[in-house]
């Protein structure tokens, strides 16, 4: 509807470029930083940013990504955990939010890239464009540090909670709806997998 | 209701001596009357933690992230959650992550109540369809063994294995009150 044409090419000029902040903040976080990405354009901006050891990228289950990061931050206390994930990922396991929520570790920090729409299928508006906001959910499932970041100097506020943890946070990134150049990191997951643990000192499994 | 001072069946004991023994460090679960001992125990342990979930699908991701990370979790669900787990079990294969999970069965023994039946009925094959192996406890004698011999199957051979707990093994549901 034209109505809402309107809006959204207003609110489209104060959103950042996904890339240009997903690269700055994985420039900004502690090394040690442990990172699960959610499927599709969080995956793709977290490796074209530089692929990790320390990083998990999944290319499936969808609304997996937070109750990943929160089994990993429960298993692993003493590092710093980000989950990287778009707002159609977040919005699939929206009740994993409650459940982090729950626990709330120390170490968890959530950032969801939200350009309002389901971005690997055709840009269909997704609820964030159509009334749900994903900072005050956040804070009713009992994550009080939850903010809104509209500016490139969030990514510094964000990497500021991984070197704390000193509580679980949550971050709402406004973010363009385009679609850079496709980043593709490896579909192997076994690979990933026992990547990540060895660099935690765990054997392959 | 269950009365919490009710002592728990000796199988449930054992199941929670499986886990203790083999370093279970996260229980994930959605309540079901046939976990009440475990799910006690669990957040009773402080070298456990406890893990409450909106829906039983988050339990697998959430096992996939502890493996991850060098910790075994678990994941107590009942027969109707299996189905809310399907898609997110590709996880398990697509990462090649061990899995447990024990399931009470519902809609399958002296069930009083009918929207139990198709979900109880289909999920074994549910399971089974999505690549998990699939084991029975039937007798209280055997759910130390039998729940022992799927953890093992997890942990030591990366196998994505669910117990099944026999709706003859928990008991009847009991509708009224007496």
């Amino acid at each position: 509807m034209n109505t809402t044409n309107a809006i959204d090419a207003a609110a489209a000029k104060q959103r950042l470029g996904r890339r240009e902040f997903v690269s700055a903040l994985m420039a900004r976080i502690p090394a040690e930083t442990l990172v699960v990405t959610g499927l599709g354009s969080a995956s793709y901006d977290v490796f074209a940013a530089g692929d990790r050891d320390r990083n998990y990228y999944l290319w499936g289950a969808m609304g997996g990504a937070v109750p990943v990061g929160l089994g990993l931050a429960l298993a692993q206390p003493g590092q710093p955990v980000l989950v990287v994930t778009g707002d159609g990922e977040q919005l699939m396991g929206v009740g994993s939010l409650a459940t982090a929520g729950a626990k709330r570790p120390a170490n968890l920090t959530v950032v969801v890239l939200d350009n309002g729409r389901f971005g690997e299928t055709g840009m269909q508006r997704s609820h964030t464009s159509l009334g749900t906001d994903l900072v005050a959910v956040a804070r009713g499932f009992g994550i009080a540090d939850a903010f809104a970041v509209d500016e490139p100097a969030g990514c510094d506020a964000i990497a500021e909670r991984l070197r704390a943890r000193s509580g679980m946070a949550f971050a709402r990134v406004s973010i363009q709806a385009d679609e850079p150049p496709r980043a593709l990191p490896p579909r192997d997951g076994p690979y990933v997998k026992n990547r990540l643990r060895a660099a935690l000192g765990l054997a392959p499994f | 209701m269950t009365d919490p001072s009710t002592p728990a069946p000796a199988w449930q004991q054992a199941i929670f001596d499986v886990f203790k023994q083999g370093g279970v460090r996260q229980v994930a679960y959605v309540p079901d009357a046939g976990h009440s001992h475990l799910i006690r125990s669990a957040i009773a342990d402080p070298g456990i933690e406890d893990v409450v979930l909106t829906t039983e699908e988050e339990g697998v991701a959430l096992a996939a992230g502890a493996w991850l990370g060098g910790q075994r979790a678990v994941l107590l669900m009942q027969s109707s959650g299996v189905g809310n787990c399907v898609n997110m079990l590709s996880l398990l294969q697509a990462g090649d992550f061990p899995f447990f999970t024990l399931v009470t069965m519902r809609g399958e023994y002296a069930e009083f109540n009918p929207w139990q039946g198709p979900m109880g009925r289909a999920t074994q094959a549910a399971l089974e369809l999505m690549g998990v192996h699939v084991l029975r406890v039937s007798t209280p004698e055997e759910a130390g063994e039998i729940v022992g011999a799927g953890f093992d199957a997890a942990f030591q051979a990366g196998g994505k294995v669910a117990v099944l707990l026999g709706q003859n093994l928990i008991g009847r549901k009991k509708w009224e009150r007496n």
